[in-house]
């Protein structure tokens, strides 16, 4: 063990893992658009929207996220769009996520009290609104304990996107130790970065579930 | 589409890879739950120390990203003398990591089991070790055998992470396939089918087991809480 080796390459690191924390917010964000989307069509869309979502869901859900990155990767040229590695890396984690998120949002919209949509039917909402102004802010209170685990499992699983060539916190970490051959050193501090970020966020989100419960 | 003539050629090279990850993923969820069950008794013994190490273990685990504790492994390991063959720090890169998971699985598991339970087996005389294998472990297997399939469909899906540190399993030879015969789209788009089904087929079957495995323990304990954990969550 040399710590010396951590200390010079830490700056690096560092920079990687702002590239890192990046690309899973813009995932998770990506992953929020499309889970709501998908339930909410497959909760008032009829029957095809939701045998549909639910072929997406299943899919999302049962491949893994190295397949589904190789998958789009290698699509979205084949079908004409060609756009660099860091989209197609933040588009399957993305779809990976709304998959997940969908499901958390199915799961907190039951627990909302099927009493508060017919109240807001009988005070003449109409359909739209009561989704947006009565079911989803309830839900996503619900949710956001599920949703802050949801953003750190993406978080721990953007690592994958170091195969596509994105020069993210395990790429770099992989680049840096190929040419000082210091590989403990190395990616036991990119482990710890991962983990300080992982602890921050965790807090982030016990902070944020308190001051829910306090609204 | 893919040329069925490939897969005739590449057919043994596929069959071994997937040979080699049921391997990898049979011995790291043995392992996993093994050393996640030792080290869940572990946390139950009244030494804060240990307590520490084993709670610092499990955040560290879960943590850090599967990929990165596999380098750590692979690619750290001999600078500290341990030198293992791909396949090697493979099945034990999933092992380590399941056994954080499991042993929050069990932990949780464990908790569940009525204090009344142990108490009134206490109070028979039973020793713990027989309180553990005939009262604990069966309440524990009723109530944590969803969360036990489930991480094992999770592990199904991190095999494939393995072929990252050159494990010869399906997806290290499927990808050799593709770059040999640059049907690249294809053989990912048949491996993601190929996953999928895989993955549907371990929650059906873990599924039966459950069911079985609590059928199997309401006839042994009729009036046991088992038989309430078993009914409450059907």
């Amino acid at each position: 063990m040399k710590f010396s080796v951590i200390i010079d390459a830490l700056p690096y690191l560092l920079g990687a893992a702002v590239t890192t924390i990046w690309v899973s917010l813009l995932g998770v964000l990506l992953g929020q658009v499309i889970g709501v989307a998908v339930c909410v069509a497959r909760q008032s869309g009829g029957r095809a929207a939701d045998m549909a979502g639910g072929v997406y869901v299943s899919f999302f859900r049962g491949v893994p996220l190295l397949i589904q990155l190789l998958l789009i990767y290698y699509m979205l040229p084949l079908i004409g769009i060609d756009v660099p590695p860091l989209v197609a890396s933040i588009a399957a984690l993305g779809l990976a996520s709304g998959a997940y998120v969908s499901e958390i949002y199915r799961g907190a919209l039951n627990a909302v009290p099927h009493g508060q949509s017919e109240a807001a039917l009988a005070l003449g909402f109409p359909g739209r609104s009561i989704w947006a102004r009565i079911l989803l802010p309830q839900a996503f209170r619900i949710s956001v304990p599920a949703l802050v685990n949801e953003l750190i499992l993406l978080l721990k699983a953007s690592s994958l996107i170091s195969v596509v060539g994105v020069a993210e916190l395990t790429r770099t970490s992989q680049t840096i130790s190929a040419s000082n051959y210091r590989p403990l050193e190395i990616y036991l501090a990119a482990g710890l970065i991962y983990l300080a970020i992982n602890g921050a966020l965790a807090l982030f989100g016990t902070l944020v579930e308190r001051r829910l419960q306090q609204a | 589409m893919l040329d069925l003539a490939l897969l005739v050629q590449y057919g043994p090279a596929l069959l071994r890879g997937f040979g080699v990850t049921i391997l990898c993923w049979g011995a790291g969820c043995l392992i996993g739950m093994v050393l996640g069950f030792v080290l869940m008794l572990l946390r139950q013994l009244p030494v804060k120390p240990l307590r520490w190490i084993i709670r610092a273990y499990i955040e560290v685990i879960r943590g850090t990203p599967f990929l990165i504790q596999l380098f750590l492994l692979y690619s750290g390991g001999p600078s500290i003398g341990l030198r293992l063959e791909a396949t090697t720090a493979g099945i034990l890169g999933l092992g380590l990591y399941g056994s954080a998971y499991f042993a929050e699985i069990f932990r949780a598991g464990y908790q569940a089991v009525p204090k009344g339970q142990v108490e009134a087996a206490l109070s028979l005389g039973m020793s713990y070790g027989s309180i553990l294998r005939r009262v604990i472990v069966p309440a524990m297997l009723v109530s944590t055998i969803p969360a036990i399939v489930n991480m094992m469909a999770i592990l199904t899906k991190e095999t494939v992470v393995l072929s990252i540190i050159t494990v010869p399993e399906l997806m290290y030879e499927m990808q050799t396939m593709a770059a040999e015969t640059f049907a690249t789209f294809e053989t990912i788009l048949g491996m993601a089918l190929f996953y999928w089904l895989l993955v549907e087929v371990v929650s059906r079957l873990g599924r039966r087991l459950e069911a079985r495995v609590t059928r199997f323990l309401t006839h042994a304990s009729p009036q046991g809480s088992s038989t309430e954990t078993a009914t409450a969550r059907a």
